[in-house]
């Protein structure tokens, strides 16, 4: 099942619970700045390995992510 | 990576709730105030009530929930928010009324309040955030501080013979005849995340169902004042909290007289109702 | 409605019932208990809201969440619990909800005793709440206004956004007088609460009730507002009575009992020839400096006559700006004069000022 993610910049904080928690290893800090200035969490995910298992979702202090999950084929 | 892929034919299966403002807060980096104000925003969403849903902030670094949450919200003095919420549930039956209160504002200077919310068998929610410590204020000794632990007031770390032993607020509350759903969870990892929603759902539930006070602690953390990462401050809530302060339902409905029937003497239910293992004795009959 | 005879505490918080007051939080205290005992019978019947809560500071919180959802609340306490409200009255002062506070005071400081006493003019006029907040205080000298003033309490407190303090003593809390209570206003329907309450952001944006304004000048601005309220207040809302000033020499300033026990020992100096008047603050808050700086010009010295080491005195001896004498006659710890001991203390005046004027 495919999945995606997006980061919302404006709300987070690069605490990086989000890099310890995938279970695909697709989230990673950038090495940018955010208006913030912190080092904002991103996908990394050129083989499209995410599931949209919810993880990053659940333990982001920020409610920073959004997640999307193909639904399964009828 | 393309999320045009996956984004154009499906609905997000999480998004940000509709019931938490979409503002940036002021809490730390991996603070988990953040989870724990999603978790209630989410169950709000969840349960449909964001519109008859007033919450009552209190002191401590959660001061300004009112920026955060989508709803009508009153601020309290430094643990009075039970004394609020009583006011505010007892002119409005109609609404849900929680409180969302920090270790010093709950087990500290509020002790007699909560206490007492508990003992009228308040048909209020209260969301209690233990992290050790005294975040808001930098770091001083709390009622929750667990022995040993260095702070700015116990600097040598808290010594039980001169500074006491830290409260076990749920298990005390649990005693409580009006306390109808008295739970701890924590929020160190998923798994417990999970479950600290639920618990919350519960609480809220407990309320809508007239049954009395109902109260979810949340085991948390405080990295900027305990001197540690986020991730290693959710380890330490894991290693060294959860061990002091054990998980579990410590009341459940069913445990105690409803909310509003009537009191005769009472003899307490023998045994109890608990997350395995926790060690706790069973209450005997009164 | 026919009159009564109606002990004072009860009449207070049945006027408060017959005015809509919509919930009740209080903690027993003496000499007003028996207004919680009152409320604790009747709220329940009537389906609104009483609770006997843990302690004053509870009670005053309590009240300030029920006032947060726009309801008519009300507290009542006595000397040492309404120090125990100046938290709860000041983060309600700085959130600008209606409330309604009945002071029955009682001899100090610490905790004294259980007798009359006037001496939390200070705390409930001049300091009281932490912070640039300013209470309404009306001051009934007898059951029938105890029962007035308590009704309009709630309307002030409304019509302003602040608290309205009932101040009274011991005695008037305990005495019994025939009265007459007004009949029955029911409470306001939940759905016509105020714009501004607490009540379920349901179709509208979600409100905040809060004192927190941590830029200071947004501080200040909040502060502005506050005091522009307090300059309508003072211009619109100042009340007093005046006795035998038409051709008073003397005039006696005393609020409450104080007024009352005051006007007894007049008419005897009036009797006697002394030429003497009594002016008797209702609101002390706002202050009726306006008539009292025109004394200077009416008569030759005033006689303030209090239940404290001297409070108001301060205030009279401000309003008259320096240009007439002020003496002050009082008793403390709650001690109730003798209106004879306030005829000797104007006989003293009235000698005081013939042998001045022989002299000069």
């Amino acid at each position: 099942m495919k999945g995606s993610v997006i980061v919302d910049e404006a709300l987070c904080k690069g605490c990086e619970l989000c890099t310890g928690v995938c279970p695909k290893g697709v989230l990673a800090m950038s090495t940018r700045f955010s208006a913030h200035g912190y080092h904002p969490v991103e996908l990394v995910d050129p083989e499209q390995a995410c599931t949209g298992c919810e993880l990053c979702s659940v333990i982001c202090p920020e409610a920073a992510f959004t997640v999307y999950r193909e639904r399964a084929a009828a | 990576m393309s999320v045009d892929a996956v984004v154009p034919a499906v609905a997000p299966v999480v998004s940000y709730p509709r019931s938490l403002t979409p503002v940036p807060t002021h809490y730390c980096p991996g603070c988990t105030h953040g989870i724990a104000h999603r978790l209630v925003a989410e169950v709000i969403d969840e349960l449909g009530v964001q519109d008859i849903t007033i919450g009552v902030a209190s002191v401590g670094c959660s001061v300004f929930a009112y920026n955060y949450f989508a709803l009508d919200f009153a601020q309290a003095p430094h643990g009075r928010a039970p004394a609020l919420a009583t006011g505010l549930k007892r002119v409005s039956p109609g609404k849900l009324v929680f409180t969302y209160q920090g270790d010093g504002d709950l087990a500290s200077i509020g002790a007699a309040e909560i206490l007492h919310a508990a003992a009228r068998g308040e048909n209020i929610t209260v969301i209690f955030i233990n992290n050790a410590i005294y975040g808001m204020t930098g770091g001083q000794m709390a009622p929750t501080t667990l022995p040993g632990q260095r702070t700015t007031s116990s600097p040598l770390g808290r010594d039980v013979r001169t500074q006491g032993h830290p409260l076990r607020m749920s298990e005390l509350l649990a005693q409580v005849d009006g306390a109808a759903y008295v739970a701890r969870r924590s929020l160190h990892d998923v798994v417990n995340i999970r479950r600290a929603k639920k618990a919350i759902r519960k609480a809220f539930e407990v309320q809508q169902q007239g049954l009395g006070f109902a109260m979810v602690e949340l085991l948390s953390s405080c990295p900027t004042n305990w001197g540690l990462t986020a991730q290693q401050s959710l380890d330490w809530i894991r290693d060294t909290m959860v061990p002091a302060f054990p998980l579990g339902d410590f009341k459940v409905p069913g445990d105690a007289p409803e909310a509003g029937g009537s009191r005769g003497p009472s003899a307490a239910k023998a045994g109890v109702s608990t997350a395995a293992g926790n060690g706790r004795a069973p209450k005997g009959g009164r | 409605m026919a009159r009564e005879l109606l002990k004072g505490n009860v009449a207070f918080a049945e006027a408060a019932i017959r005015a809509g007051c919509e919930a009740y939080f209080g903690y027993p205290i003496t000499p007003q208990t028996e207004a919680l005992e009152h409320m604790a019978k009747r709220m329940p019947e009537l389906g609104r809201a009483f609770v006997q809560a843990e302690s004053e500071v509870a009670a005053i919180n309590m009240v300030y969440g029920a006032a947060t959802a726009g309801a008519r609340v009300m507290s009542s306490s006595s000397s040492p619990g309404v120090s125990l409200m100046m938290e709860g009255l000041s983060y309600i002062a700085g959130s600008r909800v209606p409330v309604v506070l009945v002071d029955i005071m009682r001899g100090g400081p610490g905790l004294g005793n259980i007798a009359p006493a006037q001496s939390d003019y200070n705390q409930m006029v001049k300091g009281g709440p932490h912070g640039d907040a300013r209470m309404i205080v009306l001051a009934p000298a007898t059951v029938q206004e105890l029962i007035d003033l308590t009704v309009e309490a709630f309307d002030l407190a409304e019509r302003y956004r602040c608290i309205t303090v009932v101040l009274a003593d011991g005695s008037l809390g305990q005495m019994m007088e025939p009265a007459e209570l007004p009949p029955m206003r029911e409470p306001r329907p939940a759905a016509e609460r105020a714009a501004w309450a607490l009540t379920g952001a349901a179709g509208r944006d979600p409100h905040a009730i809060t004192s927190i304004y941590l830029d200071p000048e947004e501080e200040e601005a909040y502060n502005q507002q506050l005091q522009a309220s307090y300059r309508h207040i003072e211009q619109d809302e100042v009340r007093f009575v005046e006795e035998h000033m038409a051709d008073a020499r003397i005039a006696v300033v005393a609020f409450g009992t104080s007024g009352r026990l005051s006007l007894t020992a007049i008419e005897t100096a009036r009797a006697e020839g002394i030429r003497v008047g009594l002016i008797r603050p209702v609101t002390l808050y706002p202050f009726p400096v306006a008539r009292l700086r025109r004394l200077a010009e009416e008569v030759d010295a005033v006689l303030v006559v209090e239940m404290n080491a001297g409070q108001m005195l301060h205030d009279v001896r401000a309003a008259t700006e320096g240009h007439v004498p002020v003496a002050f006659f009082g008793r403390t710890g709650g001690v109730v004069p003798m209106p004879e001991e306030v005829l000797d203390a104007i006989r003293d005046l009235h000698l005081q000022l013939a042998l001045e004027e022989a002299v000069a």
